[in-house]
């Protein structure tokens, strides 16, 4: 796959940042407004597929970055059981998943105990699978054996 | 509002209709993003602005790995020709609709009527505003009182990506 | 009652992609709209005529909102549907680089 023009690519450097913070804010807003893990994520996850898409491959990076991308899904979801498991121990209720913070005043950003930091975890997941998984299917497209 | 909601439901099956009939793959491809779009419109007619934001995300990305795939396959359509085959699939057809239809009619006899919903089960995470401090309720469901569901779905997500590069993958990472 | 029986209309027509078609892309269209359908029925059963979009606020009772609990298990639903659909193209992929086309007739007809 060849990357684009340069009319595309300068434009892509200006919008890619932007849709990326969108997503952030998202994620962090997940709590108040609608949104989310899942959808914030997913945004984010769109910024990276704007630029490999305008700025074609380069096929050793992108295996690179794939490998990173694994990493942080991995790790991800042992943050997740991580936080689970600490609602076990720390909340003294012996449930897991229990909030383990204060609930805090309702409509303010630092609200809703753990449910933020479950937001962030999941958004990254979800933004490293898609982002994983996109990757996957144009780089390696073209390598199986005809 | 009902009204509308039926407007856009009759557009989603023309559309998908369409898509399984167009000649070449890409316009079959493409009107399939009737589906999703009308379906996006749908979700912020019946009030679930949650599920309209991914929805329209997942669409669009959807569509780009689909076009990304069928890209460079050049396949000519065959000419679905009537014969003895098609007739069986049909009466399978056929067949299957009865029975959707006799489960639906069964199904739907303890619904409510469209519009006259009563929340039995969830009258308590109605409530859960105060329990999980979040103001979106439906995050507070699915990350306060139905977490496993959504570890679950983290690990379903996960399984999936090493699917696929288990499957596109020949070599192994290390070059051999 | 009539967006229920449309409903089923899309899902029935999902099911006919998957029987008749004969290119393993249609059959894919064809799941991806069954399970659209899907999603939308479950939503469907949630909602209340003139409720608001469950999001806390002062100014409305709380008794008004649609039912949050079906968007939330269509939520997770949703991406899962993605993650599927990804690995079934992927699937695509391989049999169209080993036998050179889409169609499940002549995949089939060079078995063993």
């Amino acid at each position: 796959m060849k990357g684009m023009t340069i009319i595309v690519k300068k434009v892509t450097q200006f919008i890619a940042p932007i849709i990326f913070i969108f997503g952030l804010y998202i994620v962090f807003y997940g709590h108040l407004s609608p949104g989310g893990g899942f959808a914030g994520g997913v945004i984010m996850a769109s910024s990276f597929i704007l630029q490999i898409l305008a700025n074609g491959e380069i096929l050793d990076k992108l295996r690179q970055e794939e490998s990173g991308l694994e990493f942080l899904e991995s790790g991800a979801i042992l943050g997740f059981i991580i936080i689970a498991a600490l609602g076990l121990i720390l909340s003294g209720s012996f449930v897991f998943f229990s909030n383990f913070l204060h609930n805090g005043v309702i409509g303010r950003l630092l609200s809703a105990g753990i449910i933020p930091i479950e937001n962030i975890i999941v958004g990254t997941e979800v933004c490293a699978a898609i982002t994983t998984i996109f990757i996957a299917l144009v780089v390696y497209k073209d390598e199986v054996a005809l | 509002m009902e009204i509308y909601l039926i407007i856009m439901l009759v557009l989603m099956i023309c559309g998908s209709l369409f898509s399984l009939h167009a000649k070449d793959l890409l316009s079959a491809v493409i009107s399939y993003g009737i589906v999703g779009f009308g379906l996006v419109i749908s979700f912020l007619l019946l009030q679930a602005p949650d599920l309209a934001i991914v929805q329209v995300v997942v669409e669009i990305v959807t569509l780009v790995i689909m076009i990304a795939v069928i890209k460079d396959t050049t396949e000519e359509q065959n000419k679905q020709t009537a014969s003895f085959s098609h007739f069986v699939y049909l009466l399978v057809l056929l067949l299957f609709t009865i029975a959707f239809y006799l489960a639906f009619e069964k199904v739907s006899g303890g619904l409510s009527p469209f519009g006259q919903h009563v929340t039995r089960m969830a009258t308590a995470y109605t409530y859960g505003v105060n329990t999980t401090g979040s103001a979106n309720l439906v995050t507070g469901v699915v990350f306060g009182f139905r977490a496993y569901d959504t570890l679950g779905e983290a690990t379903v997500l996960f399984t999936a990506v090493i699917g696929v590069l288990t499957i596109l993958r020949l070599k192994g990472k290390k070059g051999e | 009652m009539i967006p229920f029986i449309l409903c089923l209309i899309l899902f029935l027509i999902g099911l006919y992609g998957i029987i008749t078609q004969k290119n393993l892309i249609k059959i894919i269209l064809g799941l991806a709209i069954m399970e659209y359908s899907v999603n939308l029925f479950l939503i469907m059963i949630g909602y209340i005529d003139g409720g608001t979009a469950p999001i806390f606020s002062e100014k409305f009772h709380i008794s008004s909102y649609v039912d949050p609990l079906p968007q939330a298990m269509i939520l997770t639903a949703i991406v899962i549907g993605l993650a599927t659909t990804a690995l079934l193209l992927a699937m695509a992929i391989r049999l169209y680089r080993k036998y050179g086309s889409f169609d499940i007739r002549k995949i089939n007809s060079l078995k063993g």
